[in-house]
């Protein structure tokens, strides 16, 4: 039997104004019937690109040429556009996406949505689709199909939503179902149901999958074979198992190594250095090798042979056999902290509630945010806060910056209410660094400015002053000074964040809050600023408070935990402690929760 | 920090722009933006003329000849080099028209979306960013703006204070602002939720310091996209007027005022309205042109470089 789904040489461009961007070059997948693929990737990569070719679902004026795309024995390339659109997108290749919030429509009901596809293709009857739409609605977790079916898309949940999407999905019954990130903006216990649902579903209906995502650990749980992709290419490809747990790749190698592990004693994270290169000029060498540590001469003088190893693994790189690499084992520079160390920020029996109408005239809504929550931050410590969307931790870093006052209950800074404190002294003690590092700096001011503001709004007006400070928080997040002039827009991810954690680190703050620091960064980003904490904190004895929902930034970060949940604090304690032996049920849930994977030998080898 | 200089090492290749000062970026895109310098040309040609306006006219606007009324321009059959764009109803010269016309055109879609503009960014940018009763009554006062017919009311103020160029420039400009504050005021509502202001606001900075360091310069391109569109209305309206009677009063020459006039006479001398109807369509779009040039080259980005 032929393979199912054929991919032979695919390349995208995208015509940009800097230049044509190969998103997508040389990329060969093979599927069979009832298969799953992952495939893994930072962001840039081209994996969500691969699958957007597949679909003819291209930004505009992109291109894409294959020498072969085949789907089922059919060429997919002599089809026209509605042809594919009657034949193939749909009843045989179905798509769900990452934002379930946006991708449904939000003026018709869910049932109707459902429907709509079968029924104006004519392969079912309206009261067959209803029939069918309720059914599955019932296979893939919705209670009570029969009600939800008349409902809108905002009377549900995201994970919801996303349910309703597969559902929707399934109704043409397709052959090949393409999940890009299905679950990036969703919780982690959340993630794990919807992962499950994607994979109890293939089984059942013998239906090939490709699974899409920036996670590794994602992959590793639920799929066959896994394709690496980096700058456009696949680097490695092979059996799950193969890549994952005997990765040959050095790109692989490091993925795995930078990402933060639950067990063992946290270590600093091999971080790999620069970023994900343009994609402007044709390779003449390894895409990887400027980030490579076994760089030869070899890797920038050609392009790297296809090496394959048992069982179909394959990957692209001079190295004859795989290097073996094993995780850092330096330990983490940061002291751990004396245990009766001062508090430096207070919080006690703080509630907030937010009054809302719906009309002018209506009735009032409450809505309660925060429930009596009390926490201490103690002097050089890093707590951790975590918890799911919805459950008021965000609330609560705003209200511990001073930036909302609480409904009552106190904040105290040093000792001194946060009411009493003027703003330029709490900005001296306190400062924030945001989840997204797009919208955290302002697009029109240079860097400089952005670093050197919070000191003039101090009242610094030493323009000489401010200079050296800037220059001073630029070396400390270890940004290069020619950068001073430039745009956030020229900055990559990872870089931005830095300029955000050397703005609030110009006024030499006593205090960060840090609310989801990491969580929009590529993995191997995430590394470098999760290594760069832990540098700020030996270097200039911060205290950090850092919201996550992350466990594993919790194990390599934290002292402590507290855990929040519909705006109570659940479980408190040291981090070892409570990752350990959650006390709370609902800890011990996110904890089972969050994808892990252990067994990659070397590692353990260095964990022993 | 080894493993950190190697970081950059492989982002340096990529972006050269962070090599070169920011003065040498700007005036490498301002040169590189055709629709700019096209724009920025027109408008600065536009305004030589109205500076040295007396110098250029071969005629006095004003000097009236019965005689030569409505004669055609120069390459029509019937004119004559004179009068390279012929005379008007009273056979003033066109183009000496033309030329002074420039003066009072430019002034009032300057003057007057200059006006609408402070009117417009200030009343938006408090309702955005204030929100709560500052913004229902800024938006009571734009539903009320908008259910007036603004004609009717320009000229009943008009009438009411007197004709002159700074009360028609005043009247329209106060009644053109109502585009900048919508636009305005949902921009300033996006952007106050950005991260950016709430660390600026963590920062100390009160709430005069976040909108002139933080909203402002983000509201600067369409701001800039509205002006050059209100310009072009502004000139429009300032014809309407001294069409109805309240506008210009002649003799004084202005674009609008001629077309007005042109029209009695338009089907059989049709150049009485073409002519300074090219012109302001001249201005209108040297003025988008650069506006949206302007918008490329300051934005951070720099689109279409």
């Amino acid at each position: 039997m032929s393979a199912l789904l054929e991919i032979r040489d695919l390349s995208v461009a995208l015509p940009l104004p800097a230049g044509t961007l190969h998103a997508v070059r040389e990329v060969d997948l093979t599927l069979d019937r009832g298969q799953s693929i992952g495939i893994v990737g930072e962001s840039g990569s081209g994996k969500s690109m691969t699958a957007l070719a597949l679909m003819r679902l291209l930004p505009r004026g992109a291109r894409h040429g294959a020498t072969r795309l085949a789907f089922d024995g059919v060429d997919l390339a002599s089809l026209s556009d509605a042809g594919f659109a009657r034949e193939i997108a749909g009843p045989r290749i179905g798509m769900i996406f990452q934002e379930p919030m946006t991708s449904l429509n939000p003026v018709y009901t869910i049932g109707r949505q459902m429907t709509e596809g079968a029924v104006s293709r004519g392969m079912l009857s309206a009261p067959d689709a209803r029939r069918k739409a309720l059914d599955l609605l019932d296979r893939v977790g919705i209670p009570d199909p029969e009600t939800r079916f008349g409902q809108f898309p905002h009377q549900m949940s995201g994970g919801q939503r996303q349910r309703v999407m597969i559902a929707m999905t399934l109704m043409l019954d397709p052959e090949l179902l393409i999940a890009d990130e299905p679950t990036t903006a969703l919780d982690v216990t959340v993630q794990a149901q919807i992962l499950d649902l994607l994979d109890d579903l293939r089984r059942e209906r013998d239906m090939a999958t490709i699974l899409i995502s920036h996670d590794l650990a994602v992959v590793a749980e639920r799929t066959d074979s896994v394709a690496v992709m980096y700058g456009g290419q696949v680097i490695e490809q092979g059996a799950a198992d193969d890549v994952l747990h005997r990765p040959a790749h050095p790109y692989t190698q490091s993925l795995l190594h930078a990402i933060p592990q639950v067990g063992g004693t946290p270590a600093r994270l091999s971080a790999i250095p620069g970023t994900v290169p343009s994609l402007t000029r044709p390779p003449t060498a390894c895409v990887f090798a400027p980030r490579c540590d076994h760089r030869r001469a070899e890797c920038v003088a050609q392009r790297p042979p296809t090496r394959t190893g048992a069982s179909g693994h394959a990957w692209r790189c001079v190295l004859e056999t795989p290097p073996r690499s094993g995780r850092g084992a330096e330990p983490l520079r940061a002291p751990p902290t004396a245990a009766n160390a001062d508090i430096v920020l207070a919080a006690r029996d703080v509630r907030q509630v937010y009054t809302t109408r719906k009309a002018m005239f209506a009735a009032k809504r409450e809505i309660v945010a925060l429930d009596g929550v009390s926490i201490d931050l103690h002097r050089g410590e890093t707590l951790a806060l975590i918890g799911e969307s919805g459950s008021g931790k965000s609330t609560l870093a705003r209200i511990l910056l001073g930036l909302a006052e609480p409904t009552s209950g106190e904040v105290t800074m040093l000792g001194r209410p946060v009411a009493a404190l003027s703003p330029v002294e709490r900005a001296s003690f306190v400062q924030p660094v945001f989840q997204d590092p797009y919208s955290s700096l302002n697009p029109r001011r240079r860097l400089s400015e952005i670093i050197e503001r919070p000191l003039w709004l101090r009242g610094e007006h030493d323009a000489a002053k401010r200079k050296a400070a800037v220059d001073e928080a630029m070396d400390h997040v270890r940004l290069p000074k020619r950068l001073l002039h430039s745009y956030p827009s020229q900055l990559s991810g990872g870089q931005r964040q830095r300029v955000a954690i050397a703005r609030a680190l110009v006024t030499r703050p006593e205090a960060l809050v840090c609310d989801e620091p990491t969580s929009a960064l590529d993995v191997s980003v995430q590394a470098q600023i999760l290594n760069l904490l832990d540098d700020l904190r030996a270097e200039m004895g911060l205290t950090c408070l850092i919201i996550t929902h992350d466990m594993a930034v919790v194990h390599q970060v934290a002292d402590r935990v507290a855990v929040m949940l519909e705006g109570r604090i659940v479980e408190e304690g040291p981090a070892q402690r409570v990752l350990a032996s959650p006390e709370s049920a609902y800890t011990a849930r996110l904890l089972a929760a969050a994808p892990r994977f252990e067994a990659v030998p070397d590692r353990l080898e260095v964990a022993q | 920090m080894t493993d950190i200089d190697a970081t950059f090492a492989a982002a340096d290749a990529a972006d050269e722009t962070a090599t070169l000062t920011p003065g040498q970026v700007f005036r490498r895109r301002m040169f590189g933006h055709t629709g700019f310098l096209i724009g920025a040309g027109l408008i600065a040609l536009i305004a030589l003329v109205a500076i040295f306006a007396p110098l250029l006219a071969p005629h006095d606007p004003f000097a009236q000849s019965l005689s030569t009324r409505m004669l055609p321009p120069a390459w029509v059959d019937g004119g004559t080099w004179d009068h390279i764009f012929g005379t008007d109803q009273n056979g003033r010269d066109y183009l000496s028209r033309l030329i002074y016309g420039t003066r009072v055109s430019i002034t009032i879609g300057i003057g007057a979306a200059t006006i609408g503009l402070l009117i417009g960014v200030t009343l938006g940018v408090l309702a955005g960013y204030f929100g709560g009763w500052v913004d229902h009554g800024i938006s009571f006062l734009l539903t009320a703006q908008l259910a007036l017919p603004g004609l009717l009311l320009a000229m009943a103020l008009v009438f009411i204070i007197g004709p002159s160029i700074w009360v028609v420039i005043g009247i329209v400009g106060v009644l053109h602002w109502t585009y900048y504050l919508v636009v305005t005021r949902s921009a300033t509502q996006r952007i106050r939720n950005l991260d950016f202001v709430a660390a600026a606001a963590a920062s100390g900075a009160n709430p005069r310091q976040i909108i002139w360091h933080e909203i402002l310069p983000n509201l600067f391109s369409s701001i800039i996209v509205i002006f050059t569109f209100e310009l072009g209305i502004a000139i429009l309206a300032e014809s309407s007027l001294s069409f109805l009677g309240v506008g210009i009063q002649p003799p004084t020459p202005s674009w609008g005022l001629m077309i007005a006039e042109g029209k009695q006479a338009m089907f059989y001398r049709p150049w009485l309205v073409i002519l300074p109807g090219v012109c302001l369509f001249l201005l209108v779009i040297g003025a988008n042109l650069m506006g949206d040039g302007l918008r490329d080259i300051t934005s951070p980005e720099g689109r279409n470089e």
